[in-house]
């Protein structure tokens, strides 16, 4: 049987591990290598980096560290942040990312999805969204959340999918940082009109939020970051129990 | 010396890393002879069917590789192109096996992305492995199930997780990203 996932996220600053409340307040959490190795011993089933202060001038620097992750570790995983262009693709995959993530960029100029999914394959493209629901209507934001799109969710991750997208990380705003659980509503949503896998993210804060995403959605997968970087579930445990609730999980 | 298939796919590097965590030294090189003389070759792949061959044959390396005489090992879209034909890009692949590979029917999430165990395994690359094993897979396409089929997956429909034809191995799923499992199956592959 096919397992969901459980994806441990780390976000980057400056070459270091950090994790922000609604998208700002960092807080330093560490070593991203050393932490890496920490949850793949765990079990994590797949990491995401997301270089959450990317510019072209440390585009140099970012591509250093994944090669330092690819070297070290012996499961997937994904890098984001800043993504513009095939080009940016080509460096983070060649120093050994196995997927990327692309945000603003998608939204801002559609055609990337598909020129990435020609060169690298669709399953190294994953097209991340993050929204948040403002008068009933779940709203893409760009720009690390900073900026209001036009575009309905549903309607993005749809035209994502028919670009060239394999999988969509959605993040809800609402629900990030605040450890009440992750939004079933709109991953539910996006899972049930799209045929890519969706991995669920924002606002895990106890073990029986990922029970309750797997029940509740045909989500592939659920990520999560600060409370795995500060110790509050270890990814041991919180696989252990998801197996004794019945989900498939490795 | 351990040759490493170099093509237009992607994240190669990560197979050459997974032999170095091994302690296996390896070369990328499209340089027929260095396949020819290594030890033992690795046809890796993250990619597209059509464009893939068209650049092994403009290397001429697609000759090469169906004539080795050392364990060869393809992986992911490598197995794929080991194949006969793929419904991806209507491509005519390389034919050691005479197997058809093809597009997941849509009745569930495309691509077949995450760990999955196999429903059987067999031969010498699962020494030591369980069945129950979670695997890496990451494939929009499959291999159909043949009489080349070492191991089985079922996701939509059974397919070859696996496959083997005298010296050339396949494995659908990434050794070089499946843990302890995939770690013990290159192992097994490099030692025979």
């Amino acid at each position: 049987m096919l397992k969901k996932r459980i994806i441990a996220c780390l976000d980057i600053k400056d070459g270091r591990t950090v994790k922000g409340v609604n998208f700002v307040n960092l807080v330093d959490a560490g070593d991203p290598v050393e932490l890496a190795k920490i949850y793949v011993k765990q079990g994590a089933d797949e990491l995401v980096f997301l270089d959450i202060t990317a510019t072209i001038e440390n585009r140099k620097a970012l591509a250093g560290l994944v090669e330092r992750i690819a070297a070290e570790i012996n499961i997937p995983f994904t890098v984001g942040g800043g993504i513009e262009t095939a080009a940016d693709v080509a460096i983070l995959i060649k120093a050994g990312a196995d997927k990327v993530t692309i945000n603003s960029s998608a939204v801002r100029r559609p055609e990337l999805i598909s020129e990435v999914a020609r060169q690298f394959g669709s399953q190294c493209v994953v097209i991340a969204i993050d929204t948040k629901l403002i008068d009933n209507e779940w709203i893409v934001f760009v720009d690390g959340g900073r900026t209001r799109t036009e575009l309905k969710t549903v309607n993005w991750a749809n035209k994502a999918e028919n670009l060239g997208a394999g999988e969509i990380l959605l993040t809800s705003m609402n629900n990030d940082g605040t450890k009440t659980g992750f939004s079933i509503d709109i991953t539910g949503a996006v899972s049930s009109n799209v045929n890519i896998p969706v991995i669920a993210s924002g606002g895990a804060g106890t073990k029986e939020d990922f029970r309750d995403i797997f029940f509740n959605t045909s989500c592939s997968g659920a990520l999560a970051a600060s409370i795995f970087h500060f110790g509050e579930i270890d990814i041991r445990d919180l696989k252990k129990y998801l197996k004794s609730e019945g989900i498939a999980i490795r | 010396m351990i040759a490493i298939v170099k093509y237009n796919a992607g994240n190669i590097k990560s197979v050459q890393n997974a032999l170095d965590r091994l302690g296996y030294k390896s070369i990328i090189t499209d340089n027929p002879s260095d396949l020819i003389n290594a030890d033992k070759v690795i046809f890796p792949g993250v990619g597209e069917a059509s464009s893939a061959m068209r650049y092994l044959r403009e290397k001429g390396l697609d000759k090469i590789i169906t004539t080795l005489r050392q364990p060869v090992l393809g992986i992911c879209l490598g197995l794929q192109l080991m194949c006969r034909y793929s419904e991806e890009g209507d491509t005519d692949c390389l034919g050691v096996y005479d197997v058809n590979v093809r597009l997941f029917p849509p009745v569930d999430k495309i691509p077949h992305m995450g760990w999955h165990n196999c429903m059987t395994i067999k031969g010498d690359l699962f020494n030591g492995v369980k069945v129950e094993n979670d695997l890496y897979f990451v494939h929009s396409y499959y291999a159909e199930i043949s009489s080349f089929t070492t191991a089985t997956c079922d996701y939509i429909v059974p397919f070859s997780a696996a496959m083997q034809k005298d010296n050339f191995y396949a494995t659908q799923f990434h050794p070089e990203k499946s843990a302890e499992p995939g770690e013990k199956i290159l192992k097994n592959f490099l030692e025979l």
